[in-house]
C-alpha cells in the first residue's frame, strides 16, 4: 500500500471532471423536478447521450458535434416521457422506469459497433493568465469546456430561477398546477420543456462520460450515475448551487475510492466500488430526517398527475 | 385536436385489452426496428413469438418457458404487492442477488452432507437474504422518510460488489483451480434444485411462482390486507381514514417482495444457473418490473405476462442464433412493450373524443 | 337595455359538457358599477358561465359583448387584457412563493419585484386590505389569502371583477370589511359579477341578481326587492323543508377532550391547541370557524388518523387518545371527513369496496381477515336504499357519484353503523339543497335515537339549524361552547374571531 502516490493537487483536478457528468445530469433533473415532473429515466437518458455522442463524435470526428448529438438524444427520449405522462396521463414513476429500461436497451443497441474504439480527443481549454497561475492554475482553470459549461449551467440555472418571470411560472407550475391552470399558465407546454431540458442535460452528461471521462464506449457505462444524479437532486434541496457542492462530494469519493483502489489500500476493491452508492443512502437518510417540506423545498405538485377537466 | 374525457367508472373492458393491445402494438413497432437492422420482420417476429411454442423445437422450448418465467413471476407477484400501494421496489436486482448468496451459502457450508433438510433450509436462508436486503429501504422509509425507489436501486449496486467479492474469495470453489465461482449445485444433490419434470421445465422454483400466484390472488381479493394495500395505492389518505397503519404496510410489501425475490435468486443458482458466479444475474428483477405492470398488477396477468416475456428471452436467444439479430434489439423490445402499455392504459380511465380542445 | 352602457352582455350562451348541459342559452348583462349576482345551486353552472368570461373555457354558441364589441377571451391573459378580474375560489395560490410572487403571477405585465411590492403596499392599505408582500402564502389565514387575490386583482385596475363565493372562507366582520371594499369599489365604477348561494348577503350587496337552475336563466331580479324566500324557491325549483327534530333528554358525556394537543401533518396545516370539550350523549355540537383555522386537524384527531395522549381523548370514560382509526371505531366513534373523494370515498373503487373502507369492524363484514364481500354488498345496498343514493348500483366507482349522492353515501355508511359519536367535517360542502337537508336531517335524528354529534362547519346557517351548542375554532384554539339559540351573528363572529378569554368568562360564569 502506498497513500503517497496519490497527489492530492491531481486528485482535485480529477474531482473535477469526475463530477461533471452528474452535475450536468443533476441539474437537468432539477429543473425539470421545479415544474412538478418526477423523471426517473435519467439514466436511461444519460446512457442515451453517453452512446449518441460518442457514435456521432466518431463518426464526424468532432466532439463538439458528439455533445450536440448527445443533447438532442436525450432531448428525445424524454420527449417520449413527456408524451406519455403529460398527454397520455401515465404514472410518473413507471414511465420513469420504463425509460430507464428502454434506453439501456436502446444505447446497447446503437452502440454495438463501437465498442472498443477510442473517442476522438476533446481539447483542454486554457483560460489566459487563470491557468497560469502556479498549482491551482493548472488545475482549476485547465479542463475541457464542458467542466465550466456546467458551472456556468448552474449559475445559469440559478440565476433564471430566482429572477426572471419565465423562472417565476416554472416555479408556480411545480408548485400548483392547478392554479397556474387557473391563471392561464399552459402548464403541460411549460412541463414538456422542462421535461426536455432535463433530457437534454442528461444526454450531455452522459456523453461526457463516453468522450471525456473515459472515454470509450460500453453497455451500461453510466452504472446508475443517472440515479446519483437523482439523489443529489434530493441532497440539494432543490437549489442549484447545492447541485454543485452535491455533484462535487460524489466525485470526490468515487475519485478518492478510486486512488484508494489504485493505492492498494487493504480494502477488497468490491468493498472501496460500493461506497458512492452507500454513501448516497447515507446522505439521502440524513436529507429525509429532517421531515418538513418546506425546510426540503420539494415542488408540492411534485409527481402529481395533471388534468384539465373544465 | 384530441381530447381526453375522464370515465365516470375505470372500464373493465380497456383493463383487459390493454396488454394484448400493448403487445401487437410492440411487435408492429418491433418488426419496423427490425426491418432497419436489415432483418425480415415477419420472419423475426414470429421466431421470437411463435417458434418456441409451435415450431419444429418448440418440444425443447416449451420447457424452458417455465424456467425462465418462475423467476419473473416469483419476482414479479412480490413487486406488484407493493406498487399497487404506491411503495415502488426498484431493487429487485439486489434482493435477488443477496437472496442466492444467501441461500448457496448455507447449502455450500454443509457441502458435502447428504440431508433432506438442507433444501428446505437453503429456500429460507434465500428467502431471508432477500427480505433483510429490502428491510434496508422498508426501514429507513419507516423510520426517517427516506425515498425506497433510490434506495432500494442504490443497493443493487452495492449487491452486485457483493456477489463479485463473494464469487471470488468466500464462495469460490476451493477446487476451481482459482477461477472465481463456486461449486456447482449439479455436484450437491442436497442442495441441488433439480428439475422434477424435466420435460415440462419444472423444478421447485416453478412450484414456489405458482404458489406466490394463488397466495397473492387470495390476498388481493379477499383478505383485508390485500384491501388495504389497494385503498393505499389508490389514496394513502382514504386508506389512514380506513385505519390502515403506513409503516406496517411498507414493512410488509418491501418485504415480502424481497423474500420472493431472494427465493427466485435461491431457487435460480442451485438450479438453471448452477453456481455463484460474478455475472450470475442476468437482469430479472428488472425485467420482473415490466411483467408486473404488464400483468395490470394482477396476480393472474402476471402470470401470463411472466410467460410472454419468458417468451421474448427464449425466442430472442434463438432469434440471436438463427437471424443474428442483435441482444440489446431483445432488450429494447421489452422496453417497448412497457412504454407501449403505459400509453394504452389511458383508454381505461380515458375516453379518447375528436373535437375541439378546451382553452388552447 | 341601453347597449352604450352595458359593460358585458351575455347572449344565449350554452355550453355542454358530456352527459351535462352547463349552460344552456343564458343570457344577461352587467353595467359599469353595478353589482350584479350570480345565484345558484351547486351544479347549477354559475362556475363554467364565469369560466367562460374569463376565457377558461369556451362557449359552444352564443355570443359576448364587452362594450358592444364582440367578446372572445382565449385565454385568462387576453380577459385580463380586456380589463376582467377573478377572485377564486379555490385553486390560484401558491403555498411556497410569497405575496408578490402570487401578484405577479396573476398579472399580465408585472413591475419588478420591488416596485410590485410597493405598489401591493399602498393597495392593501388604500383599500383596508393589511398585506405584507414578503410573507408566505402558505403562512396566511383563509381572509389572508383572499386579500392577495384581491389585491392582485385590483392592481390591474379592473373594469369587471369577478368574485367567486367570497364569503365562504370569512367570518362575518370579514364579510363586513370585503363588502366596504366591494361598494367602494362599485362607487368608483368597477362593475362585479358577485357569485354565491348566500341570500342575505346578496340581498344587502347586489344591485341585481341573474337567477341560474340546472344551466339555465329562471330569473332576474332585484334582490333587495325579493325575500330571500322568494330567490330560495326561484333557485331551488321546489318548497324545502327545514330539518326538525324532537327534543331529547341529554343524557351521559359522551366524549371529553381535555388539552388535547395535536401538531398539524401538513407544513402549512394548523397545530391544535389545548382543545377542551365535551359532548353529551343525544347532544349536536356545532364547530364553526374560517377555513384553515384546524378543522381537518380537529376530524383527524378525533377519528384516530392522528394520536394523541391517551388521556386527551376519553369516549365514554375510556381513555382512547393513543387508539387508532379501527380501535375507535370498535368502540362507537364514527367520523366522516371533508374531502369526499380520497379521504372518506376512494375514488376508483366500487361502493361496497367503500363501504368496506369503514363498515368492515362494526359490521362484522370481516372473518379472520377475509373480506365478506356479498355481506359488504348489502351493507352498499342498505346504505344506497336508505339514503337514497342515485346510482346504477353499488358496483359503479364512488367518482362517478355527483357530490350530493356521494356524500349521502359517506354520511350513511356511518350512520347506519350505530355511532354513539359522530364526527362530521363540512357534512353539506358542495352539496344540492334537498341532499343537505336531508343530510342535516340524518343527523339530527341519530341524535335523537341518543349518539352524540360533533358537526364541524363553515357553514354557519347550518350550525345554527342543527346545533345545540355551538363553538369555534380559531388558529388551533376551541373557545368555550355555548347554547346555540341564545347566540347573536355578533358574538359569533367575535368566537370565531378569536376572543377566547371573554368566552370563558361567559361559561364559567
Amino acid at each position: 500500500m502506498d497513500l503517497s502516490s496519490i497527489n492530492p493537487l491531481i486528485l482535485l483536478a480529477s474531482i473535477m471532471v469526475a463530477s461533471t457528468p452528474i452535475l450536468l445530469a443533476a441539474i437537468g433533473e432539477m429543473v425539470c423536478e421545479k415544474s412538478g415532473v418526477l423523471n426517473l429515466g435519467v439514466e436511461g437518458m444519460m446512457i442515451t447521450g453517453a452512446v449518441c455522442g460518442f457514435v456521432v463524435a466518431v463518426e464526424t470526428g468532432s466532439p463538439a458535434i458528439g455533445f450536440v448529438a448527445a443533447a438532442l438524444g436525450g432531448a428525445v427520449l424524454s420527449l417520449l416521457f413527456g408524451i406519455l405522462t403529460q398527454y397520455l396521463l401515465s404514472n410518473q414513476v413507471a414511465t420513469g422506469l420504463a425509460l430507464t429500461l428502454f434506453g439501456l436497451g436502446l444505447s446497447a443497441l446503437i452502440g454495438q459497433g463501437y465498442v472498443g474504439i477510442k473517442a476522438p480527443v476533446t481539447a483542454d481549454v486554457n483560460i489566459p493568465l487563470l491557468s497560469d497561475i502556479p498549482v491551482i492554475g493548472r488545475i482549476v482553470f485547465q479542463h475541457d469546456l464542458m467542466v465550466y459549461f456546467s458551472i456556468a449551467l448552474i449559475a445559469g440555472v440559478w440565476a433564471f430561477l430566482k429572477f426572471t418571470r419565465a423562472g417565476l411560472v416554472l416555479r408556480a407550475v411545480g408548485e400548483s398546477h392547478d392554479a397556474a391552470h387557473a391563471l392561464g399558465y399552459q402548464v403541460v407546454l411549460i412541463r414538456l420543456l422542462a421535461i426536455m431540458f432535463g433530457g437534454a442535460c442528461a444526454g450531455l452528461g452522459g456523453a461526457y462520460v463516453s468522450l471525456i471521462r473515459v472515454p470509450q464506449w460500453t453497455e451500461g457505462m453510466t452504472a446508475g450515475a443517472g440515479w446519483i444524479a437523482l439523489a443529489i437532486v434530493v441532497f440539494a434541496s432543490w437549489r442549484p448551487w447545492r447541485v454543485l457542492i452535491g455533484a462535487y462530494l460524489f466525485g470526490g469519493v468515487t475519485v478518492l475510492q478510486l486512488n484508494l483502489q489504485a493505492a492498494g489500500v487493504a480494502i477488497p476493491v468490491e468493498y472501496l466500488s460500493m461506497s458512492p452508492y452507500l454513501i448516497t443512502i447515507l446522505v439521502l437518510v440524513i436529507m429525509s430526517a429532517n421531515r418538513s417540506r418546506a425546510a426540503l423545498g420539494a415542488p408540492a405538485a411534485l409527481g402529481r398527475v395533471f388534468h384539465a377537466s373544465h | 385536436m384530441l381530447t381526453l374525457e375522464k370515465r365516470p367508472s375505470p372500464s373493465r373492458m380497456w383493463t383487459l385489452l390493454t396488454p394484448p393491445l400493448a403487445v401487437v402494438l410492440t411487435m408492429i413497432a418491433g418488426g419496423i426496428l427490425f426491418a432497419f437492422l436489415g432483418k425480415n420482420p415477419v420472419e423475426s417476429i414470429r421466431t421470437i413469438f411463435w417458434d418456441p411454442v409451435f415450431g419444429e423445437f418448440a418440444f425443447y422450448y416449451r420447457g424452458q418457458l417455465l424456467v425462465k418465467a418462475a423467476p419473473l413471476i416469483l419476482i414479479a407477484i412480490g413487486l406488484s404487492l407493493g406498487f399497487r400501494a404506491g411503495i415502488w421496489n426498484i431493487g429487485a436486482e439486489g434482493q435477488y442477488i443477496v437472496g442466492a448468496i444467501c441461500g448457496a451459502g448455507i447449502g455450500l457450508a454443509f457441502y458435502p452432507t447428504e440431508n433432506p433438510l438442507i433444501f428446505p433450509l437453503m429456500i429460507f436462508a434465500g428467502a431471508l437474504g432477500g427480505w433483510a436486503w429490502a428491510m434496508i429501504p422498508a426501514t429507513l422509509k419507516v423510520m426517517f422518510g427516506t425515498n425506497e425507489i433510490l434506495v432500494s436501486l442504490m443497493l443493487v449496486y452495492v449487491a452486485e460488489s457483493m456477489l463479485a467479492s463473494v464469487s471470488s474469495s468466500l464462495l469460490r470453489n476451493p477446487e476451481g483451480m482459482g477461477f472465481p465461482g463456486s461449486r456447482n449445485f449439479k455436484d450437491f444433490p442436497a442442495a441441488h434444485n433439480d428439475y422434477l419434470i424435466e420435460s415440462a421445465g419444472i423444478h421447485w422454483g416453478v412450484v414456489a411462482a405458482f404458489i406466490a400466484v394463488i397466495f397473492a390472488y387470495v390476498l388481493l381479493s379477499r383478505h383485508i390486507l390485500g384491501f388495504q394495500i389497494r385503498v393505499t395505492g389508490q389514496s394513502p389518505r382514504a386508506a389512514r381514514f380506513a385505519g390502515v397503519n403506513p409503516s406496517r404496510l411498507i414493512l410488509f410489501c418491501l418485504g415480502t417482495s424481497g423474500a420472493l425475490a431472494g427465493m427466485a435468486g435461491m431457487f435460480e443458482v442451485t438450479g438453471p444457473a448452477g453456481q455463484i458466479s460474478i455475472d450470475f444475474n442476468s437482469g430479472y428483477g428488472f425485467t420482473a418490473i415490466i411483467v408486473a405492470f404488464l400483468g395490470r398488477l394482477h396476480p393472474v396477468g402476471i402470470l401470463l405476462a411472466g410467460l410472454l416475456m419468458a417468451l421474448t428471452y427464449i425466442g430472442g436467444e434463438a432469434a440471436q442464433s438463427t437471424l443474428g439479430l442483435p441482444a440489446a434489439a431483445i432488450q429494447l423490445l421489452q422496453g417497448m412493450l412497457l412504454f407501449f402499455l403505459l400509453a394504452v392504459d389511458v383508454l381505461t380511465n380515458f375516453r379518447i373524443r375528436f373535437g375541439k380542445t378546451e382553452a388552447a | 337595455m341601453d347597449n352604450d352602457e352595458t359593460l358585458l352582455a351575455v347572449e344565449g350562451v350554452t355550453k355542454a359538457y358530456p352527459g351535462v348541459i352547463a349552460n344552456d342559452k343564458v343570457s344577461f348583462s352587467v353595467t359599469p358599477g353595478e353589482v350584479h349576482a350570480l345565484l345558484g345551486e351547486n351544479g347549477a353552472g354559475k362556475s363554467t358561465l364565469v369560466k367562460m368570461i374569463y376565457g377558461l373555457v369556451r362557449p359552444d354558441s352564443g355570443r359576448m359583448l364587452w362594450k358592444g364589441a364582440p367578446y372572445e377571451p382565449a385565454t385568462p391573459h387576453a380577459a385580463r387584457s380586456t380589463g376582467v378580474a377573478m377572485v377564486f375560489q379555490h385553486f390560484s395560490l401558491f403555498e411556497a412563493l410569497n405575496v408578490a410572487e402570487n401578484v405577479a403571477l396573476g398579472m399580465e405585465d408585472p413591475p419588478p419585484m420591488r416596485q410590485l411590492s410597493e405598489r401591493i403596499r399602498k393597495v392593501s392599505e388604500t383599500y383596508g386590505l393589511p398585506l405584507d408582500p414578503d410573507r408566505l402564502v402558505g403562512e396566511l389565514s383563509a381572509g389572508e389569502r383572499q386579500r392577495v387575490e384581491i389585491i392582485r386583482c385590483l392592481l390591474q385596475d379592473p373594469k369587471l371583477l369577478i368574485m367567486d363565493e367570497p364569503t365562504s372562507v370569512l367570518t362575518p366582520q370579514e364579510v363586513l370589511i370585503l363588502f366596504e371594499t366591494l361598494r367602494k369599489l362599485s362607487h368608483e365604477g368597477t362593475a362585479i359579477l358577485y357569485i354565491s348561494h348566500k341570500l342575505e348577503e346578496i340581498r344587502s350587496l347586489c344591485d341585481s341578481a341573474t337567477i341560474l337552475r340546472l344551466g339555465k336563466v329562471v330569473g332576474t331580479t332585484n334582490p333587495r326587492e325579493s325575500s330571500a324566500r322568494e330567490l330560495a324557491e326561484m333557485m331551488v325549483g321546489q318548497t324545502l323543508h327545514t330539518p326538525s327534530r324532537d327534543s331529547a333528554d341529554l343524557g351521559d358525556v359522551v366524549l371529553e377532550l381535555t388539552n388535547l394537543s395535536v401538531k398539524s401533518s401538513n407544513p402549512f396545516g394548523t397545530s391544535l391547541k389545548a382543545v377542551s370539550l365535551s359532548v353529551q350523549a343525544g347532544e349536536v355540537l356545532g364547530i364553526g370557524g374560517v377555513a384553515g383555522n384546524g378543522q381537518d386537524e380537529l376530524l383527524a384527531a378525533l377519528s384516530g388518523e392522528s394520536l394523541a395522549p391517551r388521556g386527551a381523548v376519553k369516549l365514554k370514560g375510556q381513555e382512547i387518545g393513543h387508539l387508532g382509526p379501527n380501535a375507535r371505531r370498535a368502540l362507537g366513534l364514527l367520523a366522516a371527513p371533508e374531502e369526499r373523494l380520497g379521504h372518506a370515498a376512494a375514488p376508483d373503487m366500487s361502493l361496497t369496496e367503500n363501504a368496506a373502507l369503514t363498515g368492515t369492524i362494526r359490521r362484522n363484514l370481516a372473518k379472520n381477515g377475509f373480506i365478506n364481500w356479498s355481506a359488504t354488498e348489502d351493507f352498499a345496498n342498505e346504505i344506497i336504499k336508505a339514503f337514497d343514493v342515485r346510482t346504477p348500483g353499488p358496483h359503479n366507482a364512488a367518482r362517478s357519484l355527483s357530490g350530493g349522492n356521494l356524500q349521502k353515501f359517506v354520511i350513511g355508511r356511518e350512520v347506519l353503523q350505530q355511532p354513539d359519536l359522530l364526527v362530521v367535517n363540512q357534512p353539506t360542502w358542495g352539496v344540492d339543497a334537498s341532499a343537505a337537508a336531508d343530510i342535516r336531517q340524518a343527523l339530527l335524528d341519530i341524535a335523537a335515537r341518543g349518539a352524540a354529534v360533533i358537526c364541524i362547519s363553515q357553514d354557519l346557517d347550518e350550525l345554527m339549524e342543527i346545533s345545540d351548542r355551538f363553538a369555534a375554532l380559531n388558529e388551533g384554539r376551541l373557545t368555550s361552547p355555548r347554547p346555540a339559540k341564545t347566540l347573536t351573528v355578533d358574538e359569533i363572529g367575535l368566537m370565531m374571531g378569536g376572543a377566547h378569554d371573554m368566552e370563558v368568562a361567559h361559561v364559567d360564569a
